[in-house]
């Protein structure tokens, strides 16, 4: 019961942030929800049991890539964001695509049957150490390639940022 | 850990994970700012990485959790790179607005 109440109370949170985000004009104001929103979710995997993920989501995602954005907007000064008028194409297929989307959409999700079990909190624990092993054990190769796509990623956003010296 | 079910129907976190999926798509078709317009996308990116979790748990397969976290990686690594794309066209028209960036050369 208290699993459901904690899973309502974070759920809201996270709706909440990413209504926010949407609605906000200026991108700072976009920006903190998005890290409360990714708060919210850190939650959400501990009470999935995936603490590890938890941790990191705070750490690299809310905190790193967050940092990364916020830095971002202060060094472009970017300011309230300016209102365009959309175009008439795009309401014209997006209102009916909608609408049909969401009717697929709920259609699916009332033919389909109820899960089987209910998704057990405790009956998979990912800590850091079960991660650790798998990571370096049965997905040692793409743990590898991915410090390569970090290095590239580093030396990419170091040249494309870079001011232009003639 | 065993035991200490609780009744939380997997359902409940594939509606959330779609909920954030789609204000992710939905700022990403709004939004006039080329910053929050990726911010958009790293919300979708959270919203597939729940839904991710929520099945690892129901499967009890932990490999669904090493892929979070290469998800996880990517996406701070296409932060990086994204955010100094949205630098140098900044530097070079001046704008955030994606409606003012439309020709390829200057």
């Amino acid at each position: 019961m208290v699993h459901l109440v904690l899973f309502i109370i974070f759920g809201v949170i996270c709706v909440a942030g990413a209504v926010n985000l949407l609605v906000q004009r200026h991108p700072i104001d976009s920006a903190l929800s998005l890290v409360v929103v990714m708060g919210a979710l850190a939650g959400l995997y501990l009470l999935l049991g995936a603490e590890f993920l938890a941790a990191i989501q705070v750490i690299v995602y809310a905190g790193a890539v967050m940092v990364l954005f916020v830095f971002t907007i202060m060094l472009l000064n970017a300011g309230m964001e300016e209102r365009t008028r959309g175009s008439k194409v795009a309401l014209m297929f997006g209102a009916p695509g909608l609408v049909i989307g969401s009717v697929l959409l709920a259609w699916i999700l009332l033919q389909s049957k109820p899960s089987v079990r209910p998704v057990g909190v405790g009956s998979l624990y990912g800590s850091a150490r079960t991660i650790g092993h798998l990571l370096f054990k049965d997905f040692l190769l793409p743990f590898e390639i991915t410090s390569v796509l970090i290095l590239i990623a580093i030396m990419g956003a170091v040249v494309l940022a870079r001011r232009e010296s003639q | 850990m065993t035991g200490n079910l609780v009744d939380i129907p997997l359902e409940y976190y594939l509606v959330l994970s779609g909920i954030l999926f789609a204000c992710g798509v939905a700022g990403f078709l709004i939004k006039r700012n080329l910053i929050t317009i990726f911010m958009s996308i790293e919300l979708m990116l959270n919203g597939v990485n729940l839904s991710f979790v929520a099945f690892a748990t129901y499967w009890k397969a932990l490999s669904g959790q090493v892929f979070v976290f290469f998800v996880m990686v990517v996406a701070a690594a296409e932060a990086a790179v994204g955010l100094a794309i949205i630098i140098a066209v900044f530097r070079t028209r001046e704008t955030l607005n994606p409606d003012r960036v439309n020709l390829l050369k200057l």
